[in-house]
Formats: structure tokens, C-alpha cells, sequence
């Protein structure tokens, strides 16, 4: 096994019994158990890690958490591979494979590095200035670009994976494990309350996972044996859920909160198994306690990027934690005590430290004491200047810092090392606070935004509540806990403050931006997308005020790590240039996901064959054996047409359409919808939702009605058929049919509750069964010798009930064809008897059965029209020619009024007219614009469209019906459809193309 | 992701149920006599505030029932619940 050279030879959380080979851009390295892939690199000396998205310059890891900004890697392979996935995050497991990021060929030879050389080209806002004249190259531009700068590549092949989801309720849900976070799940444990405790790490503590444990006590005892004894008792409470490796990304109204729990993203594949990957917790807490911690700032310095340089903390949480040390030669610059720790915990490690630039004149806390008394170097008063090194940070220059904070002067000092550990002070991470809607409050004395009043039941504490030493974390903890859980109706005795011992710290000395004598050295804000203070001040100087704005025109806070280290240095800088204080320029919106959330935690097992309910007819499966092709309408599965073998669509449709005509056609119409409507005032309710009259419909007669909202619009329409004196049967279209069943139920509830009426959907109680044409009658009544089918006694648009194939049915004589047509309506379980009964019967007579597109073409040479496909929600039936619907005697009804107002009224409408294109065989496509004159290009006046489009074999020519403005009052006019290919010219008809006189009906 | 309290099944996911807009806007009756301002006024005028919002809602997903509720569009905080048939409750503090 190859040697971790900067592997420290003891010490850390990491089992060095148990070694991992990994490998990173197609190197093999070793790590332990319990290290990350970040720890792993830096313990194999490896800084360089990517490159950053703008400039491609070289990054190195930053962090050790979630903030990572430049630490991006590529995880795994083909269709497990994960883009964006963060170096500092990421478990090590054996096998693991990683690659850089947004680098090409390799990491270490870029040929995007150009960009880097290039930058006073691609200042802020470069997309919309260089890119957007003339409009027309966009298009060629957008490809290149989104090509130089993608983050990762997305998986190509469908995810293997499988997903959980999980719903729950819980009384107080803890963010956080933390000091604080422990303390407060401990304290609303303890009163039997309900807890959730989620922490995104796989181990619970927090920062105390990142401590030396030489400095702090908690009760006489280490830090980390009060950790573990506090775990273990979480663990034994039976209404205490732990879940590490969860991630609540999201704070929603009503405290209704999203988790991540990683299941086996740490685990090798073969230790997987067939676990789901991933569970998303859909969390209801009654009340929320936030121990969510904070983020370290960066100082922005000249020159702030490069690899080797990192987060103070997290410097040190590499050292204690993993027991790496983050270089030999250090250099820590600071504005505040806490990075004195890890000066204190590196030199201890024996990493040489240079020295400790600081930028305070006077420093004067526990841990800066402690490090002088260490004989570590302190600069009082100075700042880093610039630094030096390609691939990695190879020294610092430092000079001393003018009173004010904005200039430097004296000798220039170069020290070397090969690492810089910078601290600019700790944000509280509010993000979810915030996301609660809760407003922030800036506190001026650490500079940092801390909660205000909460907003939903939730209460902070701890670091993210501003408050960030231990006593103070383990005390708000602890009373954050308890009064949650007194909250939701637990009681509990107040507990004894827990004692610790800590050093205590000074102030700290902010300065936004740290002077360099060379002025046109670039300090980066936000590391992921390559902000540097000069982008800002363009920004500002261009005229952007709101932080929104600069933050959309710069893309600070952009990337996928949202800005959790720049943010709050970006605004406080555009403050700055703008002369005005910080909290009058405002905070960007935090926005969910915290983290980024994989699409296969979103979907869930809503995937595949389960995305949607799939329904199916009693006749289905006939369908299926004849070969039908399908096509969804809503959730149903409808038959679309039936080819035989060698025949094309066109060919299988034509046979279907003539056979209608000429002899027999079946059809599936189950998936009508059907409203059983039952009540004494059944009929005058009808009389309100149709435009046509009612009352005087006879029992066992069927009307055709149609329906409008009360804006005039035509909504739905069907048959609707009286069974009795007070009992109806609507029907509706198939896609309609809960909308109409919940449109009905709403006016009876909320308009006309005084209207004794009863609606039930039955849909799928009753299979239909639609035969049609000249031999329809014939083949009914070898099925039904019972009934009397003759004109006379079973008329067009009556009923009868009788024996059909031996089962009883409700025999409707209706037509959505013009032939003379039977639905035959029988129990749902007797469908495919039924049907296959009439299939044998019809044989002799070559009964075809027929699809929805057959369907489709023999209505439209009737000139049938088809709620929402000629009706769109902006046509009223005056509009589809349809005024003979429309009674305006029997008083109101919904839509009525509408139909008079000056808009409906207008004359140059658009009117529902038929197309026959100049060549007979031209199909035009639905959807098509239609013109009076063609131009050479757009834009043309265009005076309608396309809204139904076929080849009807019966008339051996193409048709089309279409709204056309004023349509009725051009019959004959030619017209145009511009088509890519040259204009179609057309001619305006009527739009009832076929047997015009209805003889066939009755026939 | 709100919780809607249901007069009859109780506090429910906001998933179960349909918000069918602004509530107490009156059909005039006698459509064919009122002008076609006052129509439009009650087919598209709405009133949108931030705040204290009377709705009418369904519980589509469950017992099918309309009601009222009261809900604060700002905070998403439901301040009421009442029937159909009911008159809008005094809230204190709040204008309607
Ligand atoms: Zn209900």
C-alpha cells in the first residue's frame, strides 16, 4: 500500500485498520475509513482538485462541509455517475472513483485556461453583453458556451437506483447535531415527546467532530465522552428518531419540512444491494428547533484562490478529525481568535507554522495566548498581500495594514509554505430559518445576520442563532429543546446548565476587502463561479442598487453551493462601494435545497410503469391481442387503431373509417364518462348546466347538451339520457369526466345549494360499447332477438333495455358518426363477454373493430366538433356554429349573460369552418396558422388555425376543420397555411364534409 | 405544503384538497338586466391581497365538501374555517 505522506502517524477519527483504494482522475490512492474523498486527497498531498468554472483556474479544497465551493468532483461511472458532488461531503468507500470537473484534456493541462488569461474579456455580465447582438448568432454562441462551461456531466443512461419516500409527524423535529442540536434533542427527548434528530453527517457532533479536545471540557469530561454518552441516550429513548447522513434541505409553510437521508451513497455497489439508494423525509413537526451551525467566511485578499489555501476551521478539522496535515508549512491569517485553534492544532500536529497574520493591531484572547506562549510567530496589524505558486499556494507576501484598514505600507515580507488557513470570522447558517420566512437581524458588533422572530413554530440555537460558544450552544440547546417540547404539550423539569471550559475569545476586526498594494491583483468572492470584487464594483458602477440584481448580473451565490462562503462578503462589499450600511442593502433570498437534491429522491418510486395510474377498459385486453396501438387519453389506455400485419397507420385507419360506412364498426367507448344524476330538482339542475332545455325530455329519450363555463365557453358536452322522472345518466367526454363531476358538485354545493340533486360518477361500473353503421341494426339484433329495433319503435336518440348476448343492458340508439349507431351499455364484469359476442355475431357481416383515430375522422366528415380540440377554452358555441344549442327561452343558465357581452358578440370572431387544401392528397398539420396573404416572412397576419386535420377515405381527399376569424362569411375564400417547405393553399368550406342531409342516420 | 382543516375529516395535506378562489362573490341574479361592467366585475374581478383572504375551498381528495376558510395569502396561515351556508366570523385586528 502506497504511503499518505501527509497522513499524520496518529490520532483522528479515521480506523486505520480499515485502508481504501480509491481513485481520482484514473490515479489509484489510499485512504481509511472514515475519512472523506477530501481528507483522502489532502492526506495523498493532493491540493490541485478542480478548476473553477469561469476562469478554469486551479482550485483546491476550501472546506470540509457543505460550504465547499471548489472541491467538485465527478462521482462514479455510466449510469451511476453524479455531477457536482462535493469532495468535502463525500464518504470514502473502497472502490470509489472521482474525477475533476469542468477541465479538458486533463486537470493539470487545460485548454480552457485561456479564460484565465483572457479574463478582462469576460468581465461581469459578459453573457449578456458580448452574446445577446445580433440575436440570430445566439443560437450558435449558446452552444459553445454551455459546452466551455457545463459543471459535470449528467448520467446519460436511465438510473439503476431505486428511491424511498417516506411521510411522518413528529412533535419537534431537531436540525442539527451539534453541541446545541444534542443538547436540544436530549432536552425534548426527556419529556417523551415525539423527536426527529437528522444531521447531513455520518457521524453526530458537529464541530466537536473537529476538535482537538486540548482546550475545551464539558462537565470535568472530555467533549467527546459527553457526546457519546448523550448519543447513546437518544439512541435508547423510543420516540427519539436518529438519522445521520440526513439533510433537511427545505423549510416549507406549516412546518412541513424536506430530508435527504443518504442510505448507501457511502457504501461500496456490492454492499448496496438492492437497498433504495436515497429516502426523501416529508417531515410534519409541530414544532422545530435549528441547530444548523455556521459557515466560515473567507478573507478576500489578493490572490485568495489558490490551492492550499483553506478555511481555518477546516484546516483544523482536517488535522484533528482525519488526522491529515493540510501541508508542512502554514500560514494562518485571520480577523478573529478561532483560527489561533487551528494554528495551536497544526503546530501540534508538526506542521511548521510560519506565522499568524492577523489583521487586529490588538489581540488579546485565550487562544492567541496560547500560541504565542507555542512560540508561533504573530503579525499584529498585517495583511497578505499576494501570494505566489501555480498548482499550489507556494508563499505569501504580507505588509503592514494602514489604521484605517485600506491601505498597507513598509517592506513587502515573503514567507513560504505551501498552505494558507484563513478565517474572516463565522456566519450563522440561517438558510433554513430563512427559508421558514423568518426575517434576519444584523448584528453589528460580529457582522454577521442572525434570526429575528420566527415566523412558524421554530426557535434557533446555537451558532446559527449567533450564539457560538460552547456553553452558550449547549445552554440554548438544551432550553430550545425543552420549550419545544413543552410546546407540543410534553412537560419536563428545567435541567441543570451543563458546565464547560473554554477559552474565551476577542473581538474580531472586519474588512471586507484587504488591501493590496497591486491593483490589478484579482480577489475572488465566490469561488465557484469566479466572482471577484472587481465584478462587483462593475456591477455597482453599471447602476445596480438591489443585491438581486448584482447577485443575477455577477452570478455571486449562483453555483451549486448557492454561495454559503461568499455571500455575505459580496454584499458587504457592494455595501461598501455603495456607501451604505450593510443591512440597508439586504440579504439575497435563501432558497431550498440547502444541498442539492437528487431527481431520483424527488421521483421517488413514481417512476416507470408507476408514474401515473394506468387505466384500462373491461375489453382491454382484446385490444391488445388484435395488435392495437394505444393512446392515452387522461389515464385511460384507448385503442388508437388496429393494424394488420403491413399496414401503415393511414392504411389501418382508411380500412377502419370505410368499414364504419359501409357495413360494421365496434367500438370501445368505456371510457366516457358517466354521471349518474338522481334528485327531484335532477332536471331543472340540468336545465341550468346545459344552454339547451330539459324538463320535457321523456323518460328513456337522450338529448345532446353542452356545457359552458360561465364566461361563455363551451367546456364539455355529451348525451345525457332520462331513466326516470327525477334520474339522469350524463355523460361527458373521457377526459372531462372528473373535471365536469367536480364542476357540478361545486354548483350544487356553493351556488344552488337549495337544488335537491345527487351526483355519482360511474364511470367504470358500465363497459360501452359503440357498433355503427348499415349492418349495425342487423348485427344488434343477432345479439338481442328480444329487442324491437325498428325505426318506429327505437328511434335516433331513444333507449331501451333488454337482453344483449344474454346479459341485461341499457341500449342507447345515439351516433357520433352519422350511420346508424347503438351504445350498448352493459355491467363493467359482462364488458368482454358482451364484446366478444358481438364480435362473432358481426363476423359474417366483417365487423371492424375501430380506434380512437378512426373515430376521430368519421366525426370529422360529419363536422362533429370535439370539446377541447376545436373548443379551447375561448370559444363559445355561437363561435362553433352551434346557436341552435342555445336556448333562450327557458331562462338562466351558466354562461348565458356571457354570450352577450360586447367580446362574445363581436361578428369577427373566430368561427368554426371546414379546409380543403388545393391538392387533395395534403394532409395539413393541426396546429397550423392560416393566412390571407403570404409574406416573405413573419410576421403575417394570422386569422386562424388548424384544429382537426385528416385523410378521409370516403371522400378521397384530405379535410380540415379550422377557426378562422369571420370564418362563416368567407365560404370559398382562399386562405394559406406558411409552412416551412412554402405556403398550403386552402379553400374555405362548410365544415360538415359528409352526407350534409343526415339520410344515413336513418337509414 | 399547507395543513387545511376540513369541518368534517379534520386538518388534512393541502394535496387532498382544491382551492376554488375567492368566496362571498355574489351571481347577480336577473343575468339579462345588469350591464356588462357589473358582469365582468363578477366573472374576472378579484381581489389578490396580501394577507387576510376569504376562499373558498374543496376537499376533493376526501369527503368532497365545500367550506370557507380564511387564510392569510402573506403567512399562509389558516385564521378560519367555516361552512357554506355560514357568515364570514369577526376577526379581530383584521380587515375583511
Ligand atoms: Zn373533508
Amino acid at each position: 500500500m502506497k504511503r499518505q505522506r501527509f497522513r499524520l502517524p496518529s490520532g483522528g477519527r479515521i480506523d486505520r485498520g480499515d485502508a481504501r483504494a480509491f481513485s481520482f482522475n484514473g490515479r489509484r490512492y489510499y485512504g481509511f475509513s472514515g475519512d472523506t474523498l477530501a481528507s483522502a486527497l489532502l492526506a495523498n498531498g493532493v491540493h490541485f482538485v478542480g478548476r473553477s468554472f469561469k476562469y478554469h483556474r486551479p482550485r483546491g479544497v476550501l472546506g470540509s462541509g457543505a460550504e465547499e465551493p471548489n472541491a467538485l468532483v465527478q462521482l462514479g461511472a455510466g449510469a451511476r455517475t453524479d455531477p457536482n458532488m462535493r469532495a468535502t461531503t463525500t464518504e470514502l468507500f473502497d472502490g470509489l472513483r472521482a474525477a475533476s470537473q469542468n477541465c479538458w484534456p486533463t486537470l493539470r493541462f487545460d485548454i480552457g485556461g485561456i479564460n484565465d488569461r483572457l479574463s478582462g474579456l469576460l468581465p461581469a455580465g459578459f453573457y449578456y453583453k458580448t452574446f445577446m447582438q445580433p440575436a440570430r448568432l445566439w443560437k450558435l454562441y449558446e452552444k459553445f458556451i454551455r459546452r466551455a462551461a457545463g459543471l459535470g456531466r449528467a448520467p446519460t443512461e436511465r438510473d439503476p437506483d431505486r428511491y424511498d419516500q417516506q411521510y411522518a409527524h413528529c412533535d419537534v423535529l431537531v436540525v442539527g447535531a451539534g453541541p446545541a442540536g444534542l443538547a436540544a434533542a436530549l432536552a425534548a427527548g426527556r419529556t417523551g415527546a415525539r423527536v426527529f434528530v437528522v444531521d447531513e453527517q455520518a457521524e453526530f457532533g458537529g464541530t466537536m467532530l473537529a476538535e482537538s479536545g486540548r482546550h475545551i471540557r464539558i462537565r470535568d469530561t472530555s467533549p467527546d465522552a459527553w457526546r457519546e454518552d448523550t448519543i447513546a441516550a437518544l439512541e435508547d429513548m423510543s420516540d427519539v428518531t436518529v438519522l445521520p447522513r440526513t439533510t433537511a434541505f427545505g423549510y416549507y409553510t406549516h412546518n412541513f419540512i424536506g430530508m435527504l437521508e443518504r442510505l448507501t451513497d457511502h457504501l461500496p455497489r456490492a454492499e448496496a444491494g438492492n437497498q433504495a439508494r436515497q429516502r426523501l423525509w416529508k417531515l410534519r413537526a409541530k414544532e422545530v428547533v435549528l441547530a444548523t451551525g455556521s459557515i466560515e467566511r473567507p478573507l478576500v485578499f489578493a490572490e485568495n484562490d489558490r490551492p492550499g489555501i483553506l478555511l481555518a476551521g477546516a484546516a483544523r478539522e482536517f488535522v484533528n478529525r482525519y488526522a491529515v496535515a493540510p501541508g508542512t508549512r502554514a500560514v494562518v491569517f485571520t480577523n478573529n481568535d478561532s483560527a489561533y485553534a487551528a494554528a495551536l492544532d497544526m503546530a501540534a500536529a508538526g506542521v511548521a507554522v510560519e506565522a499568524v497574520i492577523d489583521l487586529r493591531t490588538e489581540v488579546e484572547g485565550d487562544l492567541p495566548r496560547l500560541a504565542r506562549e507555542a512560540g508561533i510567530p504573530v503579525l499584529q496589524g498585517y495583511a497578505v498581500v499576494a501570494t505566489s505558486g501555480r498548482h499550489r499556494v507556494t508563499g505569501v507576501t504580507v505588509m503592514r495594514l494602514n489604521d484605517a484598514g485600506d491601505g498597507v505600507s513598509g517592506t513587502a515580507r515573503k514567507l513560504r509554505c505551501d498552505c494558507v488557513a484563513v478565517s474572516g470570522g463565522w456566519n450563522p447558517a440561517v438558510h433554513l430559518f430563512s427559508q421558514s420566512r423568518g426575517k434576519l437581524n444584523f448584528q453589528s458588533e460580529m457582522n454577521i445576520f442572525v434570526p429575528g422572530e420566527s415566523v412558524q413554530a421554530a426557535r434557533s440555537a446555537g451558532a446559527c442563532n449567533g450564539s457560538f460558544s460552547l456553553a452558550e450552544c449547549l445552554k440554548e440547546g438544551a432550553d430550545a429543546g425543552l420549550a419545544a417540547a413543552r410546546v407540543a404539550g410534553f412537560e419536563g423539569a428545567d435541567a441543570a446548565t451543563l458546565a464547560a471550559i473554554e477559552p474565551a475569545d476577542g473581538p474580531q476586526r472586519s474588512l471586507w476587502r484587504v488591501p493590496s498594494e497591486r491593483k490589478d491583483a484579482r480577489m475572488f468572492v465566490d469561488f465557484q463561479n469566479d466572482v471577484t470584487t472587481k465584478d462587483l464594483d462593475l456591477a455597482v458602477r453599471e447602476g445596480y442598487r438591489s443585491i438581486e440584481h448584482v447577485k443575477r448580473y455577477t452570478t455571486t451565490g449562483m453555483g451549486t453551493d448557492q454561495g454559503k462562503t461568499g455571500n455575505v462578503n459580496a454584499l458587504a462589499i457592494v455595501a461598501g462601494s455603495l456607501g451604505a450600511e450593510i443591512p440597508a442593502v439586504g440579504v439575497t433570498t435563501f432558497r431550498a435545497p440547502y444541498t442539492p437534491v437528487t431527481f431520483g429522491a424527488i421521483a421517488g418510486r413514481h417512476v416507470g410503469g408507476l408514474f401515473d395510474p394506468v387505466r384500462g377498459t373491461p375489453m382491454h385486453e382484446w385490444h391488445v391481442q388484435c395488435g392495437a396501438k394505444f393512446e392515452d387519453v387522461g389515464q385511460w389506455k384507448r385503442a388508437w387503431y388496429y393494424p394488420r400485419e403491413g399496414e401503415t397507420m393511414r392504411q389501418a385507419v382508411d380500412r377502419e373509417v370505410r368499414a364504419a360506412r359501409e357495413s360494421v364498426g365496434i367500438l370501445d367507448y368505456s371510457t366516457l364518462g358517466k354521471i349518474d344524476i338522481r334528485g327531484p330538482d335532477a332536471a331543472a339542475f340540468l336545465n341550468r348546466v346545459y344552454t339547451n332545455a330539459w324538463t320535457k325530455l321523456g323518460v328513456g329519450r337522450c338529448r345532446y347538451g353542452l356545457m359552458l363555463r360561465d364566461d361563455g365557453m363551451v367546456m364539455d358536452d355529451g348525451v345525457t339520457l332520462r331513466l326516470g322522472e327525477n334520474h339522469f345518466l350524463m355523460t361527458t367526454t373521457t377526459g372531462n369526466a372528473a373535471s365536469v363531476l367536480s364542476w357540478l358538485e361545486e354548483w350544487l354545493q356553493t351556488e344552488w345549494p337549495e337544488l335537491q340533486v345527487y351526483c355519482t360518477s360511474v364511470t367504470e361500473q358500465y363497459a360501452t360499447i359503440s357498433i355503427c353503421g348499415p349492418n349495425a341494426r342487423a348485427l344488434l339484433g343477432a345479439v338481442a332477438p328480444e329487442m324491437r329495433l325498428g325505426g318506429d319503435v327505437f328511434p335516433h336518440m331513444s333507449m331501451q333495455e333488454g337482453m344483449v348476448a344474454g346479459v341485461a343492458a341499457r341500449v342507447l340508439r345515439v351516433s357520433f358518426t352519422g350511420e346508424i349507431g347503438f351504445e350498448i351499455n352493459v355491467p363493467a364484469r359482462h364488458g368482454r363477454a358482451v364484446w366478444d359476442a358481438l364480435i362473432e355475431a358481426g363476423a359474417p357481416h366483417g365487423i371492424t373493430s375501430y380506434g380512437t383515430e378512426a373515430m376521430h375522422v368519421l366525426r370529422a366528415e360529419k363536422g362533429f366538433v370535439i370539446a377541447g380540440q376545436e373548443s379551447d377554452g375561448t370559444v363559445t358555441p355561437i363561435d362553433l356554429g352551434m346557436d341552435w344549442i342555445v336556448n333562450w327561452t327557458k331562462g338562466d343558465f351558466i354562461g348565458r349573460r356571457s354570450l352577450n357581452r360586447s367580446d362574445t358578440a363581436r361578428e369577427d370572431r373566430k368561427q368554426l369552418v371546414g379546409l380543403f387544401t388545393a391538392d387533395p392528397q395534403t394532409v395539413l398539420d393541426e396546429g397550423s396558422q392560416i393566412v390571407e396573404r403570404v409574406s416573405e416572412a413573419p410576421p403575417m397576419d394570422m386569422i386562424g388555425h388548424v384544429t382537426s386535420s385528416y385523410y378521409s377515405p370516403n371522400l378521397g381527399r384530405s379535410i380540415a376543420l379550422a377557426m378562422i376569424r369571420s370564418g362563416r362569411g368567407r365560404l370559398g375564400e382562399t386562405l394559406y397555411a406558411p409552412m416551412p417547405d412554402g405556403p398550403i393553399e386552402v379553400t374555405v368550406t362548410s365544415p360538415v364534409f359528409f352526407d350534409p342531409e343526415g339520410t344515413r342516420l336513418n337509414g | 405544503m399547507l395543513r387545511i382543516p376540513c369541518p368534517w375529516c379534520g386538518e388534512r395535506d393541502v394535496g387532498e384538497f382544491h382551492c376554488g378562489g375567492e368566496a362571498h362573490i355574489a351571481r347577480p341574479s336577473g343575468a339579462d338586466t345588469i350591464d356588462d361592467d357589473a358582469w365582468a366585475e363578477y366573472l374576472f374581478m378579484r381581489q389578490n391581497p396580501k394577507g387576510s383572504h376569504h376562499e373558498r375551498w374543496s376537499h376533493a381528495h376526501g369527503c368532497r365538501r365545500w367550506f370557507h376558510v380564511v387564510r392569510d395569502t402573506d403567512s399562509d396561515q389558516v385564521l378560519a374555517v367555516y361552512l357554506m351556508n355560514e357568515a364570514p366570523p369577526d376577526l379581530p385586528g383584521r380587515s375583511s
